[in-house]
């Protein structure tokens, strides 16, 4: 038991008790030990790999979310490039519609117009061929009676003529 | 005293001093105690020498119960396996006697009148400190496991949060690195082996313990280990190197190859001697200052030592710890030389 030989019964009793403690506490404390701690390692980049993910959905969300948003103004605003268009359309063709019927109506009207005037100076010209007629009747009745007086005649109706 | 100032503001010329101080007194003391040895006086180094190594009776303090006598258990061809305690070797005044045909010669047992070999199988103090150590390993580390299973998807409570990070230090910073993609296989062996060395150098320094990680024995069997460890995981490309090394001229290789089959056993020497005299000199050390009052008898050297011995065993804690540190990562990264595949150099 010298300080630089090892002593013989300690070398048997070190490596017996070394051997047995190392797999006891292999079995009961470092299996244990090591595989609660990778467990739980694993857990944590578990839930830090979901919560990433979670980000990453949550960032493609919005960005889904941004792109409908998007599409519904886009969609809005061709929509009511639409309705603009139909609308001022529409009004273009109420107001062709309705200068089309004007139109027509002032040409009926023109044409009432036109076929009244035409009626009235039918009779008019009708009236002064009758009025004609019978002063030249009348005319012819008193030429035949004395020339002084038939002018006179004349003279007088025409007068009346003008005083009509 | 302006010299012992500085050096105590350089912990490293400190130590320096102090090994050398002790070394003197180590190795120098037998010598000088020797001749004044007829006066009565004590021997330093013969007491220093009998605290550090190991003994069949474990002295706590003078007086009829102030000492343990452990079993001897020693086995001859000639007599047997015989078990008996180690009480039988001293009278009443504590001299050494002889015991049914054995006796105790340089704390050494033999046959009496006989050079028959013995195989001595004792539970000295030495072992009997590390039947304590494993008892106190297992309760630890058991009880730790217990916590893992209690608070299996909690924080970590109580003992457990106190050894679970110095368990991930050792598996991520001085095993995973050093061995590489296989670390698991050898992590129970090196938690074993930190575990087992740092709390065999702790339980050295308590006043009155064994020298146990300081006992060459000790230290063998573990270096033993990591020299088995390395050679079952050495590779091909491991052997290789060391009988064949390759890219070197053929003239080199008488000399390369022999250097490194010595190698391959200067590494765990290299183990068994580092703690063995890293722990064994610690306590050198703090034996030599507290015999200084001892030898000078004086009061004043009683309160200079003491602070000194109280610096010291400071710093032995940290030797401790560092101690266990450096044997399992050497052990790691002899392990991993072993499992190189030998992609690069």
């Amino acid at each position: 038991m010298e300080l630089l030989t090892p002593g013989s019964g300690l070398l048997f009793w070190q490596i017996v008790v070394f051997v047995s403690l190392l797999l006891l506490l292999k079995t009961f404390a470092w299996q244990p030990i090591l595989h609660s701690l990778k467990i739980r390692e694993e857990s944590i980049q578990e839930a830090l790999d979901s919560a990433k993910e979670a980000k990453e959905e949550m960032s493609q969300l919005k960005a889904e979310n941004e792109k409908l948003l998007q599409e519904a103004r886009k969609e809005r605003d061709k929509i009511l490039k639409v309705a603009n268009t139909v609308a001022s359309k529409i009004k273009d063709e109420a107001k062709s519609a309705a200068s089309g019927i004007t139109d027509k109506m002032i040409e009926v009207a023109r044409k009432e117009i036109e076929s009244e005037k035409n009626a009235a100076l039918q009779e008019v010209r009708n009236l002064v061929v009758s009025l004609s007629v019978e002063i030249a009747e009348r005319l012819l009745q008193k030429a035949l009676a004395e020339d002084v007086a038939q002018k006179e005649l004349v003279d007088q109706y025409l007068k009346e003529k003008n005083l009509n | 005293m302006k010299v012992f100032l500085d050096a105590m503001k350089h912990p490293g010329i400190a130590a320096k001093i102090i090994f050398s101080v002790s070394l003197f007194f180590a190795f120098s003391a037998p010598s000088w105690a020797s001749s004044s040895d007829d006066g009565g006086g004590f021997n330093p180094g013969e007491l220093i020498m009998h605290h550090i190594t190991d003994d069949y009776s474990w002295h706590f303090f003078d007086g009829k119960y102030g000492t343990l006598y452990l079993p001897v258990i020693v086995y001859s061809k000639e007599r047997g396996l015989e078990v008996f305690s180690s009480h039988h070797f001293y009278d009443e005044h504590h001299n050494l006697v002889s015991y049914n045909g054995y006796v105790l010669e340089h704390k050494q047992i033999l046959l009496e009148g006989s050079d028959e070999k013995i195989y001595d199988f004792s539970i000295t103090k030495n072992v009997l400190t590390l039947f304590i150590l494993a008892a106190l390993l297992c309760w630890v580390f058991i009880s730790v496991a217990r916590g893992f299973r209690k608070n299996e998807g909690k924080a970590p409570s109580g003992i457990q949060s106190f050894f679970e990070p110095i368990i991930l230090y050792i598996r991520d910073e001085i095993v995973k690195p050093n061995i590489g993609p296989k670390y698991e296989r050898y992590l129970p062996y090196l938690l074993t082996l930190f575990f087992f060395v740092w709390f065999g150098n702790l339980m050295g320094l308590i006043p009155g313990a064994a020298n146990l990680t300081g006992n060459i024995a000790v230290t063998l069997v573990l270096a033993t280990g990591t020299f088995i460890l390395t050679s079952i995981s050495g590779t091909k490309n491991y052997w290789t190197h060391i009988f064949n090394t390759p890219g070197i001229p053929l003239p080199l290789k008488f000399i390369i190859v022999p250097v490194e089959i010595i190698g391959i056993f200067t590494k765990p020497i290299s183990l068994t001697i580092r703690l063995f005299v890293a722990i064994s000199a610690g306590h050198i050390v703090l034996l030599s200052l507290i015999i200084l009052t001892f030898i000078f008898h004086s009061w004043l050297v009683g309160i200079g030592s003491s602070l000194l011995v109280l610096f010291i065993v400071l710093i032995e804690l940290l030797v401790a710890t560092i101690q266990a540190y450096i044997f399992t990562m050497f052990t790691s990264l002899y392990i991993g030389m072993a499992l190189d595949e030998g992609d690069g150099h």
